[in-house]
């Protein structure tokens, strides 16, 4: 054993690999990417790692390695477990031989992500069980009992941290590799009347799930991290008021409890429900505030146990609105709560009326980023027109600000090829651009452009190709031709793959070339059916340039502020009536230069 | 002794490494440490903070009046972080503001002047860092987080000492960084 500082996400890979895990896949998403990016920076050589192309195949890479007996972990954000629900699905139906744990990141806020889904809620809909640590320790702990568990029960099991799990950072005590556990996979066995699902099959077994998930609530009631921290000081004889809680808002209450508190049950598997521990906790208390982020699923349990045991205890929380109903819990929201429901004095909050107005900063398109000259140069064609601007999931989206503002829909990874369709079958005159990223095209937008060529769609797939995946973190993905193990492989080339679905029209531009790129912008989006662009420059955070820094000749400038007004580069800042370049943020792609109508810009890299 | 420090920043200006360095120097003294910080889309010239906790605690994030320390790369972001300072705090923060995207469009108006004036009136212990003046002095324009870290560290609200700092930046840097930084560490209690 030793100390390392480490983040939750860490904490989990290296307690994956204290388990003995032998496959583990994944596709980035944050709050999730770094768990897998650990489990390949510490393999201690014999554990197989994968960026899957997407989630759903990062499942069943999992699956296919849990029914041969080895140990498989999979980790996604809680949206990629929608992509990877329907092997789901089915996988707890036929169950696993070795242990399988999907770590699905739930983000709490949201901070990062679409949708505030609450993946307990999944569990219980799946029937998978679930496991919800409370602090990076305990993750590095409990993702190991987790393994344990999905191989006694040969059930795949839920691994559901929030941001600040996954986040967080603590020194914690973990073991050395010496000390890691060796799992030697008996491999595939044949026996079709396991491993194929056909309706008998699940007939047969999903009566056995239903009666062994009963079962667990007996055993998880004796697992020893749902507990109950007897109430203390005041609160300690006769109180009849209690606390539930779960994961990081768990710790927030501790931290708010203090010397204090009436008694709390902490839940750390929400399905199955660990009831006995629940009704124990229960009886003679009269009334009970759940404090949980998302859905209130502690909640319903407790009022569902109340029914079922006949037991008087009101039970307090989204439901009755004596909590907030969505958004990220924090110490003070955790400490307010309690103190109303405990009925002790609020603290009031200082009034600061002299507080001067913060500054506002949304988060922008980086300086020299590739995506800026490709937005504005189609935003240059297609000035005058009809248009439709769909966007995807990734650094690109941040396209919807302003002064670009070329984001007219955002839904789901892969959905703007396919939702532009939709759009131009109710408006033919619209001209459809459909904005995706390289590594978001192999994930999911490959079948929506077989969709449009199939189905006749007059859209422009505009694919933002950057050699990398930039916003988690820069993951290799089949176009880069490199994997996370640092093997290098024939890249996929998204040329081919679009000319083999059959589209004619497969134009790669340089985007930092405006005076090629627009013109041939404007030709594309008059032909008819599908046509894709290919806007082809790399991520300047990820391969910085050597170009030298773009600077403003004061005396030429003439304060237009075009530049600044149209670009929205976090490099150009005004410097009294005219235009200026902060050096320590250019890379020199030369937009702006391209953009200034007196040529009072120069010494960028790119056109020299 | 326990202690809560807040480090916040605008995405991109270094606040990790110098709570990196904090922790590293506090487990060397064998203390617990916990940290919660912004990571993802935020970190995109965003607002970004890292809330530690070293000593015993069960969650990482700091309530409102817990913090012993705010050090802070951006006067905004300073106010932005200050609720969180206890009433007889201490605030070590560049003066030197970075103006977001937004307010050079014309959206969003940002005067840091009366960001400082605010803080001179509501900050008991206030140390204000000259950072385009100390870069100058210190011929070098990457170590703005390590004036700041060392400033904090000299006024003994950080809990860590200045020796163990410099060791755990030994471990973390290559060794011709080390002497600019060191220098960057020291540069405050010269002044």
């Amino acid at each position: 054993m030793h100390t390392e500082f480490l983040m939750g996400n860490e904490a989990m890979a290296l307690g994956a690999l204290a388990a003995g895990v032998n496959v583990a896949a994944g596709y980035p998403g944050t709050p999730s990417t770094e768990i897998l990016e650990t489990i390949a920076k510490r393999n201690p050589g014999d554990v197989y790692v994968e960026w899957s192309v997407n989630e759903k195949s990062g499942m069943e890479v999992a699956a296919g390695a849990a029914i041969s007996g080895a140990r498989a972990l999979v980790t996604m954000k809680q949206v990629g477990l929608n992509v990877a629900s329907d092997p789901l699905m089915s996988l707890e139906y036929i169950g696993v031989k070795g242990g399988m744990v999907i770590v699905v990141a739930d983000d709490p806020g949201p901070i990062s992500s679409q949708t505030e889904q609450d993946t307990r809620t999944f569990g219980m809909f799946s029937k998978v069980p679930v496991f919800d640590p409370s602090s990076v320790q305990e993750a590095y702990e409990m993702i190991q009992e987790a393994f344990d568990f999905s191989e006694k029960y040969h059930t795949p099991v839920f691994f559901r941290p929030t941001t600040r799990v996954d986040h967080g950072y603590e020194s914690i005590e973990i073991k050395d590799p010496g000390e890691y556990r060796k799992i030697t996979p008996e491999g595939f066995v044949k026996d079709p009347s396991k491993w194929v699902i056909f309706p008998r099959l699940s007939v047969k077994n999903h009566a056995l799930i239903e009666k062994r998930n009963q079962e667990l609530t007996a055993v998880l009631s004796k697992y020893e991290r749902n507990l109950v921290v007897p109430a203390a000081g005041r609160y300690q004889d006769g109180c009849r008021m209690g606390i539930a809680t779960n994961g990081i808002s768990f710790s927030y209450v501790m931290d708010a409890a203090g010397e204090n508190h009436p008694a709390i049950f902490r839940v750390a598997t929400p399905f199955p429900f660990p009831e006995e521990k629940a009704v124990a906790f229960l009886k003679g208390l009269d009334e009970v505030l759940c404090i949980e982020e998302l859905d209130p699923v502690i909640e319903r349990a407790l009022i569902f146990l109340c029914g079922k045991y006949g037991l008087s205890v009101r039970i307090f929380g989204k439901m009755t609105g004596s909590v907030k109903t969505s958004g990220e819990n924090t110490v003070d929201s955790v400490k307010a709560d309690m103190a109303r429901f405990l009925g002790e004095p609020e603290k009031k909050e200082d009034a600061c009326e002299d507080m001067p107005a913060l500054p506002v900063r949304p988060p922008v398109l980086c300086a020299g980023c590739p995506h800026r000259a490709s937005f504005y140069a189609v935003k240059q064609a297609m000035k005058g027109k009809k248009t439709l601007f769909a966007g995807d999931i990734g650094c690109y989206t941040l396209g919807n600000a302003h002064p670009l503002d070329m984001t007219d829909t955002c839904l789901c990874m892969g959905a703007g090829i396919t939702m532009a369709q939709g759009v131009v079958h109710v408006e033919p005159d619209t001209k459809a651009f459909a904005f995706i990223g390289d590594s978001t095209f192999f994930a999911s937008g490959i079948t929506g452009t077989i969709n449009a060529f199939y189905n006749q769609a007059d859209i422009t797939v505009v694919i933002l190709d950057n050699s990398t995946t930039a916003m988690t973190g820069h993951q290799p993905h089949p176009g880069t031709g490199r994997t996370i193990m640092g093997d290098i492989v024939e890249a996929v080339s998204i040329e081919n793959v679009l000319r083999g679905i059959g589209l004619k029209t497969v134009v790669t531009l340089d985007p930092l070339d405006l005076d090629k790129a627009v013109p041939e912008i404007r030709q594309i989006a008059d032909e008819p059916g599908t046509k894709a662009i290919i806007f082809r420059s790399p991520c300047i955070v990820k391969y910085r340039p050597h170009s030298g820094k773009s600077h403003v000749d004061s005396d030429q400038c003439i304060g237009c502020r075009k530049c600044i007004n149209e670009l929205g580069c976090p490099a150009l800042v005004l410097d009294g009536k005219k235009a200026s370049i902060d050096a320590s943020q250019c890379t020199g792609c030369a937009l702006c230069e391209q953009v200034c109508p007196v040529g009072a810009i120069s010494g960028g890299g790119h056109n020299e | 002794m326990s202690k809560n420090i807040i480090f916040c920043g605008v995405g991109g200006q270094g606040t990790v490494l110098a709570s990196k360095l904090t922790a590293a120097a506090a487990m060397k003294e064998n203390k617990h440490v916990m940290t919660a910080e912004t990571i993802g889309m935020a970190q995109r010239g965003g607002s970004v903070f890292s809330h530690m906790k070293i000593g015993e605690a069960a969650s990482p994030l700091i309530g409102e009046k817990e913090a012993d320390l705010i050090v802070s790369f951006e006067p905004g972001e300073t106010v932005r972080q200050l609720k969180f300072l206890k009433e007889d705090g201490t605030v070590v923060t560049s003066i030197r503001p970075v103006q977001p995207v937004s307010a050079m469009i014309g959206l969003a108006a940002y005067d840091s002047d009366a960001m400082i004036h605010y803080l001179k009136k509501h900050v008991k212990h206030l140390i204000l860092v000259d950072a385009d003046k100390a870069l100058k002095d210190l011929g070098n324009t990457k170590v703005m987080n390590m004036v700041l870290l060392g400033a904090a560290v000299s006024s003994g609200e950080a809990g860590v000492e200045l020796k163990d700092v410099e060791e755990a930046l030994h471990e973390r840097l290559p060794e011709p960084l080390w002497e600019v930084n060191e220098k960057a560490l020291q540069y405050m209690k010269s002044q």
